[in-house]
């Protein structure tokens, strides 16, 4: 299956400077009946950005019309928690490509991967002055390319390197599905008997 | 000679591919799966018209969105029935063994697998849940997924993952009476935090770790995922063997009979070297409670709440993390009252959480104004729990015992914890909203949770003994 290229993506920021945001902040667990991946957008960190009453908390980020934009910025360990790829799919259906912080949790890592959104890990200096810069002014624009593996704030000194696994960054970039990679060698799994069943 | 880690072992044995500047290709000797994290997957499979390659290695549970009273009943809630029905189809159709509500195999998923003897020393095994690490116990490799791939499993049996970093966790001396495997987990996540074990993959070793049941090595690396390490492992050893071979039926298991064989192999060799090796001393660990909103905020149950979160940057999470709870630094929470105790989850829903429980209530009373859930693991435990006459005592004791799920622990079916309410819950996760929107969890293990039950407070459990 062909999934959405990930070449560059330049854009203003959402902030949301907060450590150890777990997926169940992202999307609550009673939001996860359905079972469908589309929806999930609109219940985006829903506790936090709605209250009882079910109207928007004015000082949440996403309620604040001076924030936009397809690129989040967090803080250290995001995603942490439980496993639930819904996080995942509630961030990009929200319309964010990438996510910007000093660490993310593992399987939130390679969840966001398997579905094209980019976790872009910069260096903890960084991403404080990111943050400052951004939230002093929100219209900020942030360029992460891909390619060359560089997030900058084009016109200012905030330049940084990220990793990304070379085959991830191949599937990222032609927007490449795992899942075919896989059953292209099918023929090697079938015979394959792990060490003890030989 | 090579010598590696039992974790390298397992792994290196399941490469089927090393991807150039990529991940591993990686087989899956076990695969679980339950109603909220596979319907995608299996969509996945639709759309692109193909089925599941093996299905003989996956079993089916339904646990994470069933209720835990009137089982007997279709469930109420439209889309929740939906889901589980989905999941009974999808499997119907592969030809995935399938344990629906009220089938005698049904119970959680990390609860069901191994009582079955589903989960053996050495294996590789996935479910798309992050609780999957409690497998480990029995010294597999054995890790929470996301559903894309548990789509690749269903696919392929296999998994593209990138080897993660090795830690070996000692835990030398004897745990203190009145303290349980819960407290020794939580107090090891405390003391790492939360995000701790990011990138590694933790072997759990020493005295306190040989001493444990299974049980309470389940409990263990259960919570590993708390400090973020990809899974735990403890390499099997006689108690490991002794319990599998326990198991009714074990001897017709080919996988079993297999793995056997390789018993003096499945152990990390002497002189094997870890990216970070972390030592405990078990004497010194006391009952734990969580005062904040991840499970690395843990302090002994009658300790005082730090002033600060450390760093400046942690500590605007550190602040609201209190808040939340309605706590303020350095206060002391024992004698708080509390309105909700959890006992259950993958955490602490075996024979031994319930029999611990049991042991601290028997001949007292389930305090006035608290509000007890009792949620056995699976249909095992709740039926063992009733021939030793575990449910009997509770009974009289006022308390009531439920029909086995993930109930309280992410509060997706109807027990949840009402807003601004205090529960203290053997579960895994103390995040805000986990046990329903505005709820406040306070983490603790089985006694200090039963010490919570008959006296309605914050208790020390080892003044109860």
């Amino acid at each position: 299956m062909k999934r959405e290229k990930f070449t560059v993506v330049e854009s203003t920021c959402v902030p949301l400077p907060l450590a150890n945001i777990d997926t169940d902040q992202i999307i609550p667990a009673r939001f996860l009946t359905a079972t469908t991946r589309e929806g999930f957008g609109e219940n985006l960190f829903r506790d936090w950005r709605y209250g009882k009453n079910g109207k928007p908390v004015q000082d949440f980020v996403l309620n604040m019309p001076a924030f936009s934009g397809k690129i989040l910025i967090t803080g250290s360990n995001f995603g942490c928690g439980s496993s639930r790829e819904h996080a995942v799919w509630a961030i990009a259906g929200h319309g964010f490509r990438a996510v910007v912080s000093d660490s993310f949790a593992d399987i939130f890592m390679n969840n966001a991967l398997n579905n094209g959104l980019l976790p872009v890990i910069i260096p903890s200096a960084t991403l404080a002055r990111l943050t400052t810069q951004v939230l002093s002014n929100p219209g900020t624009e942030v360029r992460i390319d891909l390619e060359r593996q560089i997030l900058s704030v084009p016109g200012s000194a905030v330049s940084a390197k990220f990793p990304v696994n070379a085959f991830r960054k191949e599937c990222l970039l032609k927007g490449l599905d795992n899942v075919d990679y896989l059953l292209a060698m099918k023929g090697e799994i079938v015979k394959f008997e792990p060490l003890w069943a030989q | 000679m090579d010598r590696k880690t039992l974790f390298d072992k397992i792994w290196d044995a399941h490469v089927v591919r090393s991807v150039t500047d990529g991940p591993d290709v990686l087989f899956i000797d076990r695969h679980y799966i339950h109603e909220v994290t596979s319907p995608q997957a299996f969509e996945g499979l639709r759309s692109r018209g193909i089925s599941v390659l093996m299905p003989e290695r996956t079993t089916a549970t339904a646990d994470h969105n069933i209720p835990t009273l009137n089982q007997h009943l279709p469930i109420a809630d439209p889309v929740s029935k939906a889901q589980v029905d989905t999941l009974e189809a999808n499997s119907g159709a592969a030809g995935i063994e399938y344990f629906g509500i009220g089938h005698p195999s049904n119970g959680i998923v990390h609860v069901t697998g191994p009582e079955k003897g589903y989960t053996l020393p050495g294996m590789t095994i996935v479910c798309g849940d992050s609780h999957t690490s409690t497998h480990g116990a029995f010294g597999a490799i054995a890790f929470g997924i996301g559903t894309s791939e548990v789509e690749m499993v269903l696919a392929s049996q296999c998994i593209l993952q990138t080897r993660p970093s090795r830690m070996r966790i000692t835990v030398d001396g004897k745990l203190a009476p009145g303290v349980t495997s819960k407290d020794l987990i939580l107090y090891i996540i405390a003391s790492l935090t939360t995000g701790g074990a990011t990138g590694y993959f933790v072997e759990y070793a020493g005295e306190a770790i040989r001493n444990m049941s299974m049980d309470a090595r389940m409990t263990v690396c259960n919570m590993s995922i708390e400090m973020g390490a990809r899974g735990g492992l403890i390499a099997p050893d006689d108690v490991t063997w002794n319990y599998l071979a326990a198991i009714p039926g074990i001897e017709n298991n080919r996988d079993y009979t297999r793995l056997a064989n390789l018993r003096p192999w499945l152990k990390t060799d002497d002189g094997a070297v870890f990216d970070k090796e972390v030592t405990f001393d078990a004497s010194e660990v006391p009952p734990m409670i969580t005062y904040g909103t991840n499970p690395g905020m843990g302090m002994a149950v009658d300790g005082v709440i730090p002033s600060s979160g450390g760093s400046n940057k942690a500590n605007g999470s550190f602040l609201k993390s209190l808040d939340y709870m309605g706590f303020k630094p350095g206060i002391k929470l024992l004698g708080l009252p509390v309105d909700y105790v959890f006992i259950g989850s993958c955490t602490n829903g075996r024979i031994e959480d319930l029999r611990a429980f049991t042991q601290l209530v028997a001949g007292k009373k389930k305090a006035d104004g608290v509000t007890v859930l009792i949620v056995p693991g699976s249909h095992r435990v709740a039926r063992q729990a009733e021939k030793e006459g575990l449910t009997e005592i509770l009974k009289k004791a006022g308390f009531e015992m439920r029909q086995p799920g993930c109930s309280s622990c992410l509060a997706m079916n109807e027990d949840k914890i009402p807003a601004g309410k205090y529960s203290v819950s053997t579960s895994n996760r103390n995040f805000e909203g986990r046990q329903g929107p505005g709820a406040r969890t306070i983490l603790a293990g089985p006694l200090t949770a039963a010490a919570a039950a008959v006296t309605g407070r914050i208790t020390d459990p080892r003044e109860m003994l």
